[in-house]
């Protein structure tokens, strides 16, 4: 069974989703920085594909990408990083994120592949057009057991998100607040209303609220009415301060000062 | 000369052109792009839209710009050129045809605040200027490096009430700018509207900027009546960075076969130098800032840095539309050198007394390229003029002593 869905069926609350840059702040940190989340206890990881110009972050993630580019990552190399992981004891779930033109020259059957091929479990392309995807990569992401993630802001009408919903099998991402990633989100009453709202539509998949999340407080916020939530911004940062032989420890640290 | 509703160069039901355009934004921009998708048609065609746009086009930009018989240039190259004079537009360039527009629309939106991208500054003058002459805040974001080499175009926005805002991300140019730009727009998603300079973006920007810019080839069919009798030119020659002179040069020329469509690129040092702009002839298919379009890019899909002397070509991609016109062959994309273009430049102010803009530049070089004989008849989208580019020009002036 995907390790994804997997984990849904077991785990409905508190989950903790940790994104990371693949290939920062070394070029072959990508396997390690997984494994560290992992054995911290992290429930999923996200792996960000770094891209050029990525619209919807914010400037650490923006700053992550370009390292990486610098580094020399690429969709091919990160593919080869991630070869045997699952012979080598990760079980954590594990989905890729990225902008779409890497992976459409890449070629997309290929990429679902090779995601297959090393085990990833899901993907999260947030400027991939929902017919594009209904009409062009769904049966390729089925084909390939690889669940689909899709965003929904408080912006989104009521109408798109079970649109949405219906057409994803991963779970659905809930930006916390309008804005790029790691802005900083206040969790107050507006953002509480727009969860609970959501909670009330009663949707067929998990939901995880990313955006702004960086510590204990912000996460139990933010889990209250959902499955649980992503770090991204905060965890770059904690790689950015960090040097390699402290990295383990610090990622313990970091994971359980999260999630206590 | 109407175009029918079903000419293969237009948008279609879906916001695509052949297989370029499309609306490929992250989910928080969709309820922005969707409520400009569902309304910029009717907005822009409620007669009290047309009738508001049409005036200010006419006493505040000073149209219809004139088309005027370049006769010492025709004399030069053996036949005969007509010039659309778009550098006569209030502030300099065909650019504020698409921000009156534009602003219209946003009013109508219910907009308070105006965000837009600009790279040579051109874009973002012309947008400082209708927010000032509408009363909407503005927001400007520029390349840190664009501002350091376009400084007069960064005084005059400030000068005109705007924030400028120095976009210190990636490369720190005019792709970086609309990075922020849109990034703007995703963290003010319900007041803000962004201006975009050119034919590109998420449809239905694409569309909407082209229709804007439109009013250069609808007056160049009645003035070409006028003085030759005949409504279709020979050849119509436009430079394109995004393309938005070039989109509104062709637009009703489009499913005129017998009018040759000439964009001219900016190749920069030499198209194949790695100092180029010269998207069609080094980039290929994907996405960029929202649209499926041609853009200059790594193997894995990396946007790549353009170079040209003319900041306002410095730009990896083309619009959706014009991706569509170079796949099809409608339109002829000839590659235009640095070089090439500063001889166009000094070869207009020498010939005609009319200093172009450096991007202009590149359309007049086209000229000894493509031919035309003694009884054809050329018109070149004259999209700007070359004050902006007097320090770049002044480098030069011993060459062309």
């Amino acid at each position: 069974m995907n390790r994804l869905t997997h984990l849904f069926q077991h785990k409905t609350a508190d989950v903790l989703n940790v994104y990371f840059t693949a290939g920062f702040p070394q070029l072959n940190d990508t396997v390690p920085i997984l494994k560290a989340l992992q054995d911290a206890g992290a429930d999923l990881v996200e792996i960000g594909m770094p891209y050029s110009d990525p619209v919807a972050d914010g400037e650490t993630i923006q700053r992550s990408n370009q390292q990486a580019l610098e580094n020399g990552m690429t969709v091919a190399t990160l593919f080869e990083q991630l070869q045997g992981i699952r012979e080598q004891g990760i079980t954590v779930p594990v989905l890729l994120m990225g902008y779409l033109n890497p992976v459409v020259q890449f070629g997309v059957e290929k990429f679902c592949q090779q995601c297959q091929a090393v085990g990833v479990d899901g993907v999260i392309l947030p400027d991939l057009p929902l017919d594009v995807y209904e009409r062009e990569y769904k049966p390729l992401f089925a084909q390939h057991d690889l669940k689909v993630v899709f965003l929904v802001t408080p912006q989104t009408s009521a109408a798109r998100v079970r649109q949405l919903d219906a057409l994803a099998d991963g779970f659905i991402y809930l930006v916390a607040a309008a804005g790029t990633t790691g802005a900083q989100t206040d969790m107050n009453a507006d953002v509480d209303a727009y969860l609970s709202r959501t909670k009330a539509l009663g949707l067929r998949n998990p939901t995880l609220v990313g955006f702004g999340i960086s510590d204990a407080a912000s996460f139990a916020a933010a889990s209250r009415h959902t499955t649980g939530a992503i770090i991204g911004s905060a965890f770059i940062r904690l790689l950015q301060a960090t040097p390699t032989e402290g990295r383990t420890a610090a990622i313990q640290a970091f994971v359980r000062g999260v999630r206590p | 000369m109407t175009i029918a509703a079903t000419s293969p160069y237009r948008v279609d039901a879906t916001g695509y052109y052949g297989p370029f355009g499309g609306a490929y934004v992250p989910e928080m921009l969709y309820p922005n792009v969707e409520e400009l998708r569902d309304n910029y048609l009717r907005i822009i065609q409620e007669p009290e839209f047309q009738r508001e746009f049409t005036q200010l086009l006419t006493d505040y930009v000073g149209r219809p710009t004139p088309l005027f018989l370049a006769r010492r240039l025709s004399a030069h190259y053996g036949t005969t050129i007509y010039l659309k004079r778009e550098d006569l537009c209030h502030t300099g360039a065909h650019k504020v045809n698409n921000t009156i527009g534009q602003i219209l629309v946003a009013k109508r939106l219910g907009k308070k605040r105006i965000v837009a991208e600009t790279g040579a500054g051109q874009h973002g003058v012309a947008t400082a200027t209708v927010c000032a002459l509408m009363g909407l805040e503005c927001i400007v974001y520029m390349g840190e490096i664009d501002i350091e080499r376009q400084k007069p175009n960064v005084d005059r926005m400030r000068m005109l009430g705007a924030k400028v805002v120095p976009a210190t991300s990636g490369s720190k140019t005019l792709k970086d700018a609309t990075n922020e730009a849109m990034r703007h727009w995703i963290s003010n998603p319900t007041d803000t509207h962004y201006i975009i300079g050119s034919v590109v973006g998420p449809h239905p920007y694409p569309d909407m900027v082209a229709r804007f810019q439109s009013v250069i080839s609808a007056e160049t069919i009645s003035q070409l009546l006028h003085q030759t009798g005949r409504g279709t030119p020979d050849f119509m020659l436009a430079c394109v960075g995004g393309g938005s002179n070039a989109a509104g040069a062709f637009y009703h020329y489009l499913d005129e076969p017998s009018v040759r469509l000439v964009a001219a690129e900016a190749a920069g040092k030499g198209v194949n130098t790695g100092h180029s702009a010269a998207t069609t002839a080094l980039g290929k298919p994907g996405i960029l800032h929202g649209a499926s379009t041609i853009l200059m890019q790594t193997a894995d899909g990396q946007v790549t840095e353009p170079y040209s002397i003319s900041a306002g070509l410095d730009y990896p991609g083309i619009g959706p539309q014009h991706a569509h016109l170079f796949a099809t062959g409608r339109a002829e994309f000839l590659s235009i050198t640095d070089k090439q273009a500063l001889d166009a430049g000094f070869q207009l102010s020498r010939l005609e007394g009319i200093i172009p803009a450096l991007e202009t530049a590149h359309a007049l070089a086209c000229l000894p390229l493509i031919g035309a004989k003694p009884d054809e008849v050329v018109v070149v989208c004259l999209s700007g003029r070359g004050d902006k580019d007097l320090a770049t020009y002044t480098k030069h002036l011993e060459e062309y002593a």
